[in-house]
């Protein structure tokens, strides 16, 4: 069972969208991680304040054709990846994002 | 699932066939606080871009997308607002690259860095030799504030790079600096080529080391890996060479300097706008030198699509274009063609056979961008037949 409903990307990344595809790369250990089409979706709309069963809702199942139980899931793998290498951060709570992680252009 | 290394290659080729400015360049001042006997610079400040209008920038580069940036100079840290920038610049999420002497790194700043995430840092190292290092640099002392700086990144677990140019001065204490970057747990890289004077000036160029210098240092295993296959034969030009790119330089990557000044790359100055007129990307996409550029492959090359060393050699097109000619070889590789494999381009044979010819090579000055905008077609007219 998650203990979790909101994402926000860490400020200790670097980031850019490519395309449809999003370069992450972890300020810690240099690792370099690209997100496909839906993960950058994902990405871009963890802002720490919307939950992420509604980022699924509003901007995965009405861009995508899949089953939202299905994209849930697949969501709720990715972010916990991401969070795993310090890329996401996790919350029950709305994280309130500093002033400097805000999205880039995606 | 990809190796970093190859996600790095597969996203440099999908920002070429998107045209995106993956990689940039931006110096932040020319002024120094070291007075480099080979360094390329003029270090008068002649109206350095101001803090908002290198956040413009930041922004205008990151809505580009570009996503490596490296910050350099003259001294990064000679600019007062320059951790105001770096901060900026890392809440736009570039991954940047500094470099720096790191005279002006203390405890302190390289805390500041350490939280601000700043990828790597790579501080110039001349020699293990302080009474070299500081002759080099003209500023006494230089080379213990240096390493002080090294050792503050490093406690602070950051990433660092040791660079060492060789020239006639230190050109034979690169092992002895490896080692010394060994021991402080720093990456080593070593720089066998002096450049060129942005201004066109080629006297600091007598600074160059030698063939047997280059010769040493192409055949040390311990720099290059594979020595045989490092200095192996070329094996000529097929097609698919021809229709090679020379490096990443106008194509992924491009250079800003301190003026707003946009060049192909911070060795091939051929201006091409100047973010103070022309937003960022509207130069990145219909700049008429940077499309040129773009256009040329090694097919496009007179003399180098025809030299047996096309496909292998590490020809920059920058080097070129400061002889005079974008299309045409760049002799300080020819040079390292040859150190590396023994075997002589037409270009090295014509240059060794007439030295003279390397004095009359005809100087690329730097101008401002409008009369090299109107010269751009008949300089590249005048350019092309001449070959090598």
């Amino acid at each position: 069972m998650k203990n979790y409903r909101y994402v926000a990307r860490s400020t200790a990344i670097a980031a850019r969208a490519l395309g449809d595809e999003t370069m992450v790369m972890s300020a810690t250990d240099s690792t370099l991680f690209t997100l496909n089409e839906v993960a950058s979706v994902i990405w871009a709309a963890a802002d720490g304040v919307t939950p992420l069963d509604e980022i699924v809702a509003k901007k995965i199942c009405t861009q995508f054709d899949i089953a939202p139980e299905v994209a849930l899931k697949d969501a709720e793998t990715l972010v916990e990846g991401l969070a795993g290498h310090g890329l996401l951060l996790l919350s029950d709570q709305p994280l309130v994002q500093p002033p400097s992680s805000r999205g880039e252009a995606l | 699932m990809s190796s970093v290394s190859g996600l790095v290659v597969e996203m440099s080729a999908k920002a070429l066939k998107l045209n995106i400015p993956l990689s940039v360049q931006l110096d932040l001042t020319y002024r120094c606080n070291e007075r480099c006997i080979h360094c390329y610079l003029d270090h008068d400040d002649h109206g350095e871009m101001t803090t908002a209008e290198i956040k413009d920038l930041l922004d205008q580069m990151a809505d580009a997308g570009v996503f490596y940036l490296t910050i350099s100079g003259g001294e990064i840290l000679m600019r007062k607002d320059f951790f105001e920038i770096l901060e900026y610049a890392r809440a736009r999420t570039f991954c940047i690259n500094l470099k720096t002497n790191g005279v002006l790194i203390r405890e302190k700043e390289a805390q500041r860095l350490r939280e601000l995430g700043v990828e790597r840092i790579q501080i110039s190292v001349y020699s293990h030799r302080p009474e070299v290092h500081d002759a080099i640099t003209k500023m006494p002392g230089s080379f213990r504030q240096s390493i002080a700086a090294v050792r503050f990144l490093r406690e602070q677990g950051l990433r660092v790079t040791m660079a060492n140019v060789l020239m006639t001065q230190n050109a034979s204490d690169y092992q002895s600096v490896k080692k010394l970057a060994e021991e402080l747990d720093a990456r080593f890289i070593i720089d066998p080529t002096i450049t060129p004077m942005m201004d066109g000036d080629r006297s600091i160029l007598s600074l160059n080391v030698d063939q047997a210098a280059l010769q040493q240092v192409f055949r040390d295993g311990a720099l290059v890996g594979d020595v045989e296959e490092f200095c192996a034969p070329p094996r000529g030009v097929d097609a698919e060479a021809l229709d090679m790119l020379p490096c990443s330089a106008g194509h992924t990557a491009c250079y800003v300097s301190p003026y707003g000044d946009v060049y192909p790359c911070v060795q091939f100055p051929l201006p091409s706008g100047n973010v103070r007129h022309t937003r960022f990307v509207d130069i990145w996409r219909d700049s008429p030198q940077l499309k040129e550029v773009r256009s040329i492959t090694l097919r496009e090359m007179p003399s180098c699509s025809k030299c047996t060393h096309g496909a292998t050699c590490t020809r920059c097109p920058g080097l070129a274009y400061l002889e005079g000619n974008m299309r045409g070889p760049s002799s300080q590789d020819c040079e390292k063609s040859y150190a590396r494999t023994g075997i002589p381009s037409e270009n090295y044979k014509k240059r060794h056979a007439s030295p003279q010819s390397t004095q009359s090579l005809k100087l690329v000055q730097i101008q401002g961008l409008q009369p090299a905008a109107r010269d751009f077609s008949a300089k590249a007219q005048e350019a092309s037949p001449v070959g090598a």
